[in-house]
């Protein structure tokens, strides 16, 4: 853990010289694995420092503001890391601890992708200062499964009702779906509908996901 | 328009307790930004039409939340969530108006982080003004939505000055039906302020929404029990059922005996840039029975004095209709 921050460090004060590796024939793909496995933190001085015109990193803070290194509760580990005063969630999750299990598609509330659960409710990460989670314990679409690897009732349902299309903006509709049963274990077709509310699926396949989350309901 | 990247630098402060907080805003003044929920605040962040240098999240100061009973009705904190006031039993049992206005807002992810205070203090949505152009209520000198080509269909058909934008809040009607009084806390100390004149037009400051100065809080907001189990109706009008803001909305409040309408406050967001009474529809039911008759009749002046723009006049029958529905309790 302590190395991870020492990482986080290096890559904001030194030139973002990871970014140079993007514009490599790599698949983008293939180069955010790569740096997820040697380290998650090692992306974002070329993710965020590049083209963030106000964002650099050599202000003074004003006094009194944010302390910067903070340790966050996610899926249930303690995870340190450097957090800019304008940084948002769905940002620290994907480019600085490689949780890219959560979405970013709107990146201002409208669609849902990026649903996370804070507390059991859920919250859109984009729209939600990394800050303002300190002391929370903050779950994404990676921390639901079992230790031993059994999926989460409503991914297993997900799977077997064939809810999603694409899939890209199922992590979303998965974390919406176990906030709901949570907070309302047998639900009617009704209260899911208004449940999922706020998940945007551009492939149309709302009555798949409401078929999920009836059959999780059922078999949990 | 939508990009995926960091919000431009501020510094960001979290105040434990309103003191701290009347602090930095007093310090920061027109420099600062005050984030409850910050589900709009972001959005203007993120699109760089909005540049604060100082950003004070309310969110850690405990004071500012929950839902309390009280001698003279219910006190509810501006920082408590939407989804708090529709779960909550005393709003939903005695004050359901609200508590079906908080329902209809945006999403239920909004409604988990978005606050009671911050859905009344958001700003307008004309997207000429979000867009980030130098409009009359971003400091310049032009209206760009009421022009021959302006899109204007969400706009206003009351109390145009210069500015044609309206409020967006489905909480602000809710308040303003219920008598709402607004606690504000500033450097002077406490003030209260009747919801109805909390909010104002572009004719009093066209660069705000309500009457809360840079270095002042909306501290809570205190529901009068006088219309405490009153008949309520809420009907909200807009393009999608989840998300978007009203085309319009309609809240009122009506106290019945023997069959008679005895006291009655109609109001109606998405027409104005603050939540409109509807008066003289009031005045024509009081005394009458809120029946269909009475409402064809107060429903018909609903719109009286309107002043449509290209593409809005679809809001006259709108708020005509929304209002008999409102009188008669039935869609």
């Amino acid at each position: 853990m302590a190395n991870d921050t020492q990482q986080v460090l290096t890559a904001h004060t030194g030139q973002p010289a990871v970014f140079e590796e993007a514009r490599d024939p790599v698949t983008r793909r293939a180069f955010i694995k790569s740096v997820i496995a040697t380290g998650a933190v090692a992306s974002t001085g070329g993710l965020m420092l590049t083209g963030l015109s106000g964002c650099s990193d050599d202000a003074t803070p004003a006094a009194g503001s944010v302390e910067r290194l903070v340790t966050l509760n996610i899926n249930g580990k303690s995870r340190p890391v450097d957090v800019l005063p304008n940084e948002s969630l769905a940002m620290t999750l994907r480019y600085k601890l490689g949780l890219t299990g959560t979405k970013l598609a709107c990146d201002r509330g409208e669609c849902g992708a990026c649903t996370v659960l804070i507390d059991d409710v859920t919250h859109n990460s984009c729209s939600t200062l990394t800050h303002s989670v300190r002391g929370r314990e903050v779950t994404t679409v990676e921390g639901l499964e079992q230790p031993d690897g059994a999926l989460h009732p409503v991914q297993q349902a997900m799977i077997d009702e064939l809810g999603p299309q694409c899939g890209f903006c199922t992590p979303g509709q998965v974390m919406s779906g176990v906030a709901l049963l949570k907070n309302n274990p047998s639900p009617t077709r009704e209260e899911v509908r208004e449940g999922m509310a706020g998940n945007l699926c551009r492939c149309g396949a709302y009555d798949h996901y409401l078929n999920s989350i009836m059959r999780a309901a059922r078999v949990s | 328009m939508s990009t995926k990247d960091v919000m431009p630098q501020f510094a960001l402060f979290q105040p434990t307790d309103i003191e701290n907080a009347l602090d930095l805003l007093e310090k920061y003044g027109e420099r600062g930004w005050k984030v409850a929920g910050g589900q709009d605040s972001y959005d203007w962040f993120k699109d760089r039409a909005k540049r604060p240098e100082a950003v004070i999240d309310l969110g850690g100061i405990a004071e500012l939340s929950g839902i309390r009973e009280t001698a003279e009705g219910v006190e509810i904190g501006a920082m408590t969530t939407l989804t708090e006031i529709v779960e909550n039993t005393i709003i939903s049992g005695s004050y359901g108006v609200l508590a079906q206005a908080a329902s209809r807002v945006a999403s239920p992810q909004i409604r988990n982080a978005g606050t009671l205070g911050g859905n009344l203090n958001q700003d307008a949505r004309c997207w000429y003004y979000r867009s980030g152009l130098d409009c009359y209520r971003a400091g310049g000198n032009t209206c760009y939505a009421d022009t021959p080509e302006g899109m204007n269909r969400e706009h206003c058909l009351f109390g145009a000055s210069r500015c044609v934008a309206v409020t967006p809040s489905d909480t602000a009607a809710a308040i303003v039906a219920l008598d709402a009084e607004m606690v504000i806390h500033g450097p002077a100390g406490e003030r209260i302020v009747p919801a109805q004149e909390f909010f104002i037009g572009p004719a009093v400051n066209i660069t705000r929404m309500t009457v809360v100065e840079p270095s002042e809080l909306l501290v809570a907001v205190r529901i009068p029990s006088k219309w405490a189990g009153a008949n309520f109706y809420f009907e909200k009008v807009a393009d999608r059922n989840t998300w978007d803001f009203p085309l319009v909305n309609v809240a009122s409040s009506m106290i019945v005996k023997d069959g008679i309408v005895e006291d009655i406050r109609i109001v109606c967001s998405g027409v104005e840039c603050v939540p409109k009474r509807i008066e003289g529809a009031e005045q024509i039911a009081i005394g009458s029975a809120p029946d269909a008759e009475t409402a064809d009749l107060a429903g018909g002046t609903a719109s009286r004095g309107a002043t449509p723009l290209n593409y809005n006049h679809f809001k006259i029958p709108l708020m005509e209709n929304l209002v008999k529905r409102a009188i008669r309790g039935e869609a």
